[in-house]
């Protein structure tokens, strides 16, 4: 049996399932429900200085898009940090993390850009007994405006200095949660690095509007007729942060930074993809909100399952391992050719693959042959695009399938060159790095 | 318990009042909103789709569903009646099973086709219930067009001739419009009097003047018509039923299926209509069905349909055999009627001759059963009666029993074209009733242009 115990940064948790700071953490009752439902670990929701707490809207705090049959895809929401005292979430904390001490509850926290503000909430924290601290430089609505959250985390500067306090004034583990509404994430990685940083995690919430009322002109989620960008996450947002983790995984200033991956993550094999692009474990939120938390049973059974028919013994054999496969558009093989295949005992003549080739791309799948409804691929048209792949809606109807070296492209009328050779040095590019007679 | 439910003979009140309200319910209830886009989102819109080619009227199936799925009922609503004035009572009653859901990709993928039928009914539905109309007639040619019947495709004619801005005059037997939509169709595929209310929403679009309880041959004649209108349509319909041709088949109890259907679609209250308690039903089609299947719902406590062939020769879909099924009707095949047998003048029984194939060809087998029945309803099949449009002039030319026309609904005589039922080598749709009215009457016009 695959061991998927998790130690992430030293925090050790018997999965590698953490709940994300976020409503599910905000209080002791869920948190209490969650661990009992299995989660390896909670980030508590986000802790905001002594005094009186923040207020949320009183009108919807969340948006959303849907696919079919209502399933849904994105969630955007505006509510705050924690609404509720200090001392009721430090108290709870602290009792949660004695009835459970075999879990990991970090705190997450966002305080005022001072070093005053992080020093004095940082041994309040510590005092509970938590595992380690994950600092909220990510939340894109409400606080940002008040210099907090993503307003810190699109200043690099920022980050490594409000890092290195942490640094400077607690013992705990500091994982540096980052905002995607940046340019390019590599820079603040790096600055939190450099700041003596554990770990990042990422990502949080992107900037969005969900909807546009078309009766009242007013975007969604709306409140007394105005609407404000919130944070968008779930399914939707997972192929963006994963493209961040790995950016951050393969960079050379933050290869072996170890990461805590979050976007839109739902099922086990969300969660192994994040792993295999470099994260150590993962934070899940929007599959919660949306099912409960009992996913997290499907999520550690599922994983097991996998490692234990791959023949992966613990996580560390599978984090990372697709990272070095992650790379620049240059260094792609030019060489790789492939051809989309039908299989015709497959085909349900739905004819989805011939318009989307016929109108939007490359002409090559026919839609009638010998006066019969019949969808072939033309060798002599594909440029193996994939499109046709994706629109199908039989899953493995259409494969694309590479050509041997040596043979025939009917496209190109030319045979397959065995040898790898990429844009660096193909003569079109003029910036092509000949090689020396 | 209601006392009439075991009683000998042909009577009323064999089931408790409320019971027939149930029993005679909605076949497919309307799918409320969230189901018609869960229903919408199984659509692939395929590129020149199957479901659509199988269409006799050629709807734009696809784009409509697609328009439900994206929160437009209105604009589905006008792309099916684009091809199909009357493809609220299609959604009701086409035989989806044999034509666009046959075809669905689903269907041959998972053997689950997308509900076209009910997603039709759901957007016409939609519109007719906020009387929505889509059509504006052109400006007024001046030009008469005389449509004989008021059925689907004599409707379906009306409606595209007067949107072309013809005047046009619908001359009806009947008391109602509708023609089989009003009198011919099983009472729980077409509830709460839709086909009134279709024929009140066709017709709004104004230029169309119906005079009910005009036939042909009785009260005018075809030269007559000829004589006063620019160009005459006939959807005159089959009102001719074969008979059994067995031997006792006048005896009091035996009546023909379309009469029993008609009859129980214009009934006030249904615990007053008569039914016998063991019902033998000879045929083998949607009216074999439809009569068997209401026969049960009535309370009769036995019913039995005779099919002189096999099971895979029957007109009447699968679908319709598993309805009539699961109402506890029992399919017997391989039968043919040769005896009627009646005490006191009223059927007690029938006897039936067990039939094979010799060569390509249906014979009796000489062994014989007897069923005892005390209601035999025939449902062998309608025909074209011919003599009502002979009365004077030329004569229309025939094919097959039916009025022979040309590729767009010509018929012999200049001026007149014909469509529905009535004309040869039809197949006794519905749908296909319509398509050929819109395109007879796309010919017309053109024929009045020139």
């Amino acid at each position: 049996m695959a061991d998927i115990r998790n130690n992430f940064v030293g925090i050790k948790s018997p999965n590698p399932f953490w709940l994300a700071s976020a409503p599910p953490t905000d209080k002791a009752y869920n948190v209490e429900r969650a661990f009992k439902a299995g989660w390896g670990g909670v980030v508590w929701k986000t802790l905001g200085e002594e005094g009186p707490p923040v207020v949320n809207v009183n009108g919807p705090r969340y948006g959303a898009i849907w696919g079919a049959d209502r399933r849904l895809l994105g969630l955007n929401n505006i509510e705050l940090i924690t609404d509720r005292d200090l001392q009721t979430n430090l108290r709870e904390m602290k009792q949660v993390k004695m009835n459970w001490p075999d879990r990991a509850l970090v705190a997450s926290i966002m305080v005022p850009c001072d070093e005053e503000s992080w020093k004095a909430i940082l041994p309040l924290v510590e005092e509970t007994g938590a595992d380690g601290i994950e600092l909220n430089f990510g939340c894109p609505h409400g606080m940002s405006e008040r210099g907090m959250g993503s307003a810190v985390g699109q200043v690099p500067e920022y980050i490594e200095m409000v890092v290195r306090w942490c640094k400077q004034y607690t013992r705990m583990p500091v994982i540096t949660k980052l905002t995607p509404n940046i340019t390019d994430i590599r820079k603040p990685a790096r600055a939190a690095k450099s700041g003596g940083t554990d770990a990042v995690s990422l990502i949080n919430t992107i900037n969005s509007i969900t909807g546009v009322d078309l009766d009242s002109f007013a975007p969604q989620p709306t409140i007394d007729g105005k609407g404000s960008h919130g944070g968008y996450c779930g399914p939707a947002v997972k192929p963006i942060a994963m493209n961040m983790v790995a950016e951050i995984a393969r960079d050379a200033e933050t290869r072996g930074l170890p990461i805590s991956g979050i976007g839109g993550i739902t099922t086990w094999r969300d969660a192994a993809e994040f792993m295999a692009l470099g994260a150590g474990n993962v934070q899940v939120c929007t599959a919660a909100m949306t099912y409960g938390f009992k996913i997290v049973q499907e999520m550690i059974a599922g994983l097991e399952n996998w490692m234990d028919e791959k023949g992966h013994k613990s996580l560390s054999d599978i984090v990372g391992r697709a990272t070095p496969n992650v790379t620049d558009w240059q260094y792609l093989n030019l060489n790789y050719v492939t051809k989309a295949h039908i299989d015709q005992d497959a085909c349900i003549k739905c004819g989805r693959c011939h318009i989307a080739c016929e109108d939007t791309s490359h002409q090559a799948i026919t839609s009638m042959v010998d006066g019969a409804r019949h969808f072939e691929v033309i060798d002599e048209e594909c440029v193996g695009c994939n499109l046709c792949v994706n629109v199908c809606p039989v899953e493995g109807c259409i494969t694309m399938v590479p050509l041997e070296a040596g043979a025939m492209d009917k496209r190109t009328g030319k045979p397959v060159s065995p040898t790898y050779a990429n844009w660096t040095t193909h003569p079109n590019n003029p910036m092509a790095k000949v090689a020396a007679e | 318990m209601a006392e009439g439910l075991f009683k000998e003979g042909i009577v009323g009140g064999r089931l408790d009042s409320a019971q027939y309200a149930e029993n005679f319910s909605d076949l497919h209830p309307p799918l409320d909103n969230h189901e018609a886009l869960v229903e919408a989102d199984r659509c692939y819109f395929c590129y020149d789709a199957p479901c659509m080619q199988a269409c006799p009227t050629s709807i734009d199936i696809p784009l409509f569903i697609r328009q439900i799925a994206t929160g437009n009922p209105l604009g589905s609503a006008k792309t099916i009646f684009d091809q199909n004035i009357l493809g609220g009572m299609c959604a009701r009653v086409c035989p989806t099973e044999t034509l666009c859901e046959e075809v669905c990709v689903r269907e041959v993928a998972e053997g689950k086709p997308v509900q076209i039928g009910r997603l039709q009914r759901y957007a016409t539905d939609v519109a007719m219930e906020e009387g929505k109309q889509f059509y504006e007639r052109a400006a007024p040619t001046g030009k008469k067009v005389a449509v004989v019947g008021a059925g689907p495709a004599g409707l379906a004619a009306a409606h595209r001739l007067a949107r072309h801005g013809h005047d046009v005059t619908i001359l009806e037997a009947r008391p109602k419009s509708g023609g089989l939509n009003e009198y011919g169709i099983a009472a729980y595929k077409s509830t709460d009097d839709f086909a009134q209310a279709e024929v009140d929403y066709v017709t709004a679009i104004g230029g169309i003047k119906t005079e009910n309880g005009k036939a042909l041959g009785r009260d005018y004649h075809l030269a007559d018509l000829t004589a006063s209108y620019d160009a005459v349509f006939l959807g005159l319909g089959l009102t001719g039923v074969n008979a059994l041709r067995a031997e006792g088949e006048d005896a009091k109890g035996v009546a023909n299926a379309v009469d029993f259907i008609s009859t129980l679609r214009q009934a006030s209250d249904l615990a007053s209509l008569p039914v016998g308690r063991r019902v033998v039903v000879i045929g083998g089609g949607m009216t074999a069905v439809d009569a068997a299947v209401q026969s049960k719902l009535l309370g009769a406590e036995e019913v039995t349909i005779c099919y002189r062939r096999g099971q895979e020769h029957m007109n009447a879909s699968i679908f319709e055999q598993d309805l009539a099924a699961a109402n506890g009707v029992v399919i017997r095949h391989w039968l043919q009627p040769k005896k009627v047998i009646s005490e006191g003048g009223k059927v007690t029984a029938i006897e039936l001759e067990y039939t094979a194939m010799k060569g390509d060809k249906l014979t009796g087998t000489g062994e014989t059963i007897r069923l005892a029945a005390d209601q035999v309803f025939k449902a062998i099949g309608q025909s074209f009666e011919p003599s009502a449009l002979n009365g004077s002039g030329p004569s229309v030319a025939m094919e097959g029993g039916r009025i022979k026309v040309d590729g767009e609904g010509r018929t012999s005589l200049a001026k007149v074209w014909a469509g529905g039922d009535c004309i040869a080598g039809g197949d006794d749709l519905t749908v296909s009733a319509v398509a050929q009215g819109r395109d007879a009457a796309e010919s017309i016009h053109r024929a009045l242009k020139d």
